[in-house]
């Protein structure tokens, strides 16, 4: 396809399209490919086109979802995605309320619509509108996310998606949206909020396996530091700059204390049954091998022993014989580590991180808002999904059961990311051929 | 590089990217835990068991063998609707065994998961064809070979022993050398020989699913291990002649014990009531009435009973004696129904002419003799007490193999009992006690314990003139050699040229005819030269114990035997039947007509 023949100026395909992403792009879904295949092996092969097997199946979406690559990026103007935001946003929005009343119940989630053969989960396409939505407002001429009607707006844009997630009992998908506070970060958000999030974690993790005081202590420690530090750096500035400092960390401390005293009732009554036994086993706190554990366990297992360099294409033990669960899904990554050993993992962690980095520098290039922060939003998606995977196959996060954008067997999900990429690809292509 | 907020975020992205590397790197490379776990994981080490070592007799008999049963194995998971009827039918089971078992698993089908199960242990090869036949129709039952022991003479249940699945203590106290599942010889020849017999286990190496379905062999089974066989053995028994004695043992309670005593071998060992072998192959569901009978027939009584041996002692008395030089054989003694040993009291005997030298002392068991013979022992000036004397008796009888276990490597072996003179200070307060006060030593009697195993050492003893072998039960073979231990001759402290007269004693005994006041005619067989000594030992507990041991021929003596019969009066009226019987056989093959009356009394009497 010569892109000169639909466009006649501006600059050519070898400079308008990020190759490197390209690359990393096409290599991992055929990674995906051929590790579902890998996954999926028995002592009776089948060939890795049989369509009768999920790689066959893989194999077809694949098309699917290149012809679809190509027309995004190559047939739909780009500023139909700016026009297309609200409109979709609001769809999808109400689809992904509907669903929780609407769809079967599948291991206590509802997030799925079934059309006969098709099956469709809102989530995944929340993804992209809620990423084109904050582009949308985070980009608008005059925005301050600082102000309280800025900051209300995106909340809300990030905030009834990820309710409505949480509804359908999809916790997973829903912890993905916290990603997006890395962007707004990148566009003018306090870091404070970063470190208060990080805190809030450590607290959770602390209170749990160290007791209430050692979190305490470790809370009024760190409030007690961060004071001094910001007091010394400025301390000729004014009275009420130190007011304010000591405020802020008096309400750090209130804030933090009512986290650690609510922990152990968040656990124990707001958190499901089996969340809390999955963050138990992470922690630590509780032995389950043949429960909870066993995935991780499993998992871990399957992992380890590739070693440096694997058993070898398709000579998994762990993998091949169904040892571990959700094998070509959410826990594809074994099937790479213990076939490939360290050396795949790291390849594939390469090209995923490689992948970020490219979208990222890509992004803050762009002259368009809508762009960068676009791109920023899809950095951090694939972000959150690479390290909650890929952490809970190795023991790093509790089970979190979200699929390896490109590698994890599913259509919906492979056509979603592809989408949220190539889209992206799209609008820098737009902006490259005219700057 | 900047640092603005986008080189953060890369910085921070590259920070996580380790993170997770990291610990790839740790469970990948540094952690090995993971590794073995995963070859635990999906191999499966299928155990290939050894046959057990064959233990032959000393002809070449097979005492124990090996024979072929299947279990039938069930994994849950797989069953689909089956005729239970038809399965109970080809089974050889009720459909309501099969319900139960059925429902049982289902209950449990949790915890069993994909496991499979033991539904049938031990079935006989022809219910095994049955089922196999029809397995088709019952998918998820398997069926899987097993060997279990087989006994093709009913010979020698107690000193053959069993086997059992290991238990926890086993598999703590051999580190590393037992699993659960193995079999352990657990008494007798299968527990003393049990490293020769056991052999070494192999496996073939699978690969199996999550489901514990094999898939493959790993790597087509080059790294499979053979099982080595265990080694077979041969026995001292002889098969015919152990099976003869359990035959005139049966219905009474005792032992009979017979000893090559060229070699220390012994060719026959009976216990009785002993176990029969039938019972042997499946202790498990015999275990619990065997124990409970009150005539303890899993008890061993040749090494694990000890007795006062009674009058066959006196031969061991007289020896020492002759030794000290307080007798002299020509030496006689007045008895007129017994030995006054105080003024009132008397060791009493039974009518017999007076007085007697040592041959005829011997012959016709007197008792009053020995009372001087012990006497003389105990009361000897070259010691400067009778404390100091009976210690050197003590010496003495030692050296015959009594008050020590001789060795003979048979589990459970008791050493019994000979009295030292702490023993009798304890009892009785330093120097308060003398030969008067033990004078029942003197006939064997009193604070003597002997093992049944002891008294046929004895008569090995007298038959070889003054030396013994530790008696054995295992022969030389290919493969596996004996303890030299077992080959070495012990001499007794007495020397040798004494036993002449001794065992001329016991010839009169048997052969000198019922004039002469021998107490052991009836053993007598014609063309053989046999030597005996009965003995009657008192028992506490009831009626007599009767004892008797002899050997022949007298000259280049082929067979030594011990018969001891609890609460069976006269020694010469059941052990003197039973020892000459099984001496008449072993060393004629048959029993003379003259004595067929013996031997038919003998079959047919029984005690309980």
């Amino acid at each position: 396809m010569d892109a000169r023949g639909s466009y006649s100026y501006g600059r050519g395909l070898r400079q308008t399209i990020d190759w490197w992403l390209v690359f990393c792009y096409l290599a991992l879904v055929v990674i995906g490919w051929i590790s579902i295949y890998a996954s999926i092996h028995s002592s009776e092969p089948s060939s890795i086109f049989d369509l009768g097997s999920r790689s066959g199946k893989q194999f077809l979406w694949m098309l699917v979802v290149f012809a679809v690559d190509v027309v995004i990026l190559f047939a739909v103007n780009p500023k139909l995605w700016e026009v297309l935001t609200p409109p979709a946003y609001l769809v999808v929005l109400v689809l992904l309320v509907l669903v929780i009343f609407l769809s079967r119940d599948v291991k206590g989630s509802h997030s799925w619509f079934e059309l006969g053969p098709v099956k469709f989960q809102p989530a995944e396409v929340s993804k992209i509108t809620t990423s084109l939505m904050l582009a949308l407002i985070m980009g608008r001429q005059g925005f301050r996310l600082t102000t309280p009607r800025g900051f209300t707006q995106v909340a809300l844009a990030i905030g009834l998606p990820m309710l409505a997630i949480l509804g359908e009992s999809e916790t997973g998908s829903a912890l993905v949206y916290l990603g997006y506070i890395f962007v707004l970060y990148r566009e003018g958000l306090s870091g404070w909020w970063l470190f208060a999030l990080a805190m809030c974690i450590l607290l959770f993790i602390l209170t749990l396996t160290a007791g209430w005081w050692v979190s305490a202590a470790v809370l009024v420690a760190t409030c007690a530091l961060c004071c001094l530090l910001l007091l010394r750096r400025r301390w000729k500035t004014s009275a009420a700059y130190r007011r304010r400092v000591v405020r802020w960390a008096l309400a750090g401390v209130a804030a933090g204390a009512m986290l650690i005293f609510a922990t152990g009732f968040i656990f124990n009554n707001v958190l499901q049954d089996h969340q809390r036994s999955r963050i138990e086993v992470l922690l630590g706190l509780k032995e389950d091998p043949s429960g909870v554990g066993y995935n991780v366990r499993q998992s871990m297992i399957a992992i380890g022993s590739g070693g440096l360099t694997g058993k070898g294409f398709l000579n998994g033990t762990q993998t091949t014989f169904g040892f571990v669960p959700e094998q070509s899904t959410d826990f594809i990554f074994c099937t790479i580590g213990e076939e490939h050993g360290f050396i795949g993992c790291f390849v594939v962690i390469f090209l995923y991180v490689m992948m970020i980095w490219r979208i990222m520098q890509d992004a803050d290039k762009s002259r368009e808002a809508f762009t960068r922060i676009y791109g920023n939003c899809l950095a951090a998606c694939l972000f959150m999904h690479l390290f909650i995977n890929i952490g809970m196959t190795i023991g790093l996060m509790p089970v979190i059961g979200i699929p390896l954008p490109m590698l994890s067997y599913g259509g919906s999900s492979l056509l979603a990311f592809s989408v949220l990429i190539f889209i992206f690809l799209a609008l820098n292509r737009q902006e490259n051929k005219y700057f | 590089m900047e640092i603005n907020r986008k080189n953060k975020l890369l910085i921070g992205l590259a920070a996580f990217a380790l993170l997770l590397l990291g610990k790839l790197f740790y469970i990948q490379i540094i952690n090995d835990e993971y590794k073995k776990d995963a070859s635990n994981n999906s191999m499966v080490y299928a155990d290939i068991y050894p046959p057990r070592g064959v233990i032959y007799d000393r002809n070449g008999e097979i005492l124990v063998g090996n024979s072929v049963c299947y279990d039938i194995l069930v994994t849950p998971r797989d069953v689909s609707e089956f005729d239970t009827l038809e399965l109970a039918r080809a089974l050889d089971t009720t459909a309501s065994f099969i319900r139960d078992r059925m429902a049982y698993y289902r209950e449990y089908r949790s915890r069993i998961g994909y496991r499979t199960v033991t539904l049938l242990k031990q079935v006989s090869p022809e219910i095994y064809m049955q089922f196999a036949e029809k397995q088709y129709l019952f998918p998820g039952f398997r069926s899987q070979a097993r060997s279990i022991r087989d006994y093709p003479f009913n010979a020698g249940g107690n000193l053959l022993g069993y086997i059992t699945e290991v238990n926890a203590d086993d598999i703590e106290n051999h580190p590393g050398e037992y699993e659960a599942g193995d079999y352990i010889g657990r008494t007798g020849l299968e527990s003393s020989m049990e490293e020769e017999l056991r052999g070494e286990k192999g496996y073939h190496i699978m690969l199996r699913d999550s489901r514990n379905r094999v898939q493959s062999a790993y790597l087509d089974g080059r790294e499979d291990k053979a099982a080595v066989p265990g080694k077979n053995i041969v026995s001292t028994i002889d098969a015919h002649l152990q099976q003869y004695g359990q035959q005139l043992m049966a219905g009474k309670v005792g032992s009979v014990v017979a000893i090559e005593p060229s070699t220390g071998e012994i060719l026959a060992m009976v216990s009785s009531p002993g176990i029969d072998v039938d019972v042997l192959a499946d202790i498990g569901s015999h275990y619990d009435s065997l124990s409970r009978d009150p005539r303890k027939p899993m008890f061993n009584r040749t090494v694990m009973a000890s007795y006062p041996p009674g009058s066959v002692f006196k031969l061991v008395n007289g020896l020492i004696g002759l030794q000290e030089g307080v007798l002299e054989p020509s030496d006689k003694y007045p008895c007129n129904n017994g030995y006054y040993y105080t003024r009132t009291r008397k060791l009493g005997c039974h009518a017999h002419s007076s007085p007697l030298d040592f041959e005829s002392a011997i012959a016709t068991s007197c008792n009053g003799y020995f009372c001087y013979v012990l006497r003389d022992i105990l009361e000897n000036d070259r010691y400067a007490s009778t404390a100091e004397a009976l210690d050197a008796w003590r010496e003495y009888v030692l050296s015959f193999g009594f008050g020590e276990k001789l060795g003979s490597g048979i589990p459970a072996e008791l050493g019994g009992n000979i009295p030292t003179s702490g023993y009798y200070d304890k009892l009785y307060g330093k120097g308060r006690w003398r030969f008067q006060t033990i004078v029942s030593l003197s006939i064997g009697q009193g604070e003597i314990g002997a093992t049944p195993l002891q008294i046929a050492n004895l008569a090995a003893i007298m038959a070889n003139r003054g030396y013994w072998y530790v008696p054995h039960l295992v022969k030389d073979s290919e493969g596996v050699s004996i303890d030299p231990a077992y080959k070495e001759r012990h001499y007794t402290l007495v020397d040798t040229s004494y036993f002449a007269t001794a065992v001329e004693g016991m010839y009169k005994a048997v052969n000198g005819g019922g004039s002469a006041g021998g107490t052991a005619f009836a053993a007598a067989v014609p063309g053989l030269d046999v030597c005996g000594k009965t003995g009657t030992a008192q028992n506490p507990h009831g009626e007599d114990n009767s004892v008797f041991i002899c050997f022949a021929p007298k000259d280049n003596p082929k067979i030594a035997v011990a018969a001891y019969v609890e609460n069976a009066g006269f020694g010469a009226t059941w052990a003197l039947p039973v020892a000459s019987l099984m001496l008449e056989k072993y060393l004629t093959g048959d029993i003379c007509p003259q004595r067929r009356y013996l031997e038919q009394r003998m079959l047919e009497t029984r005690f309980f």
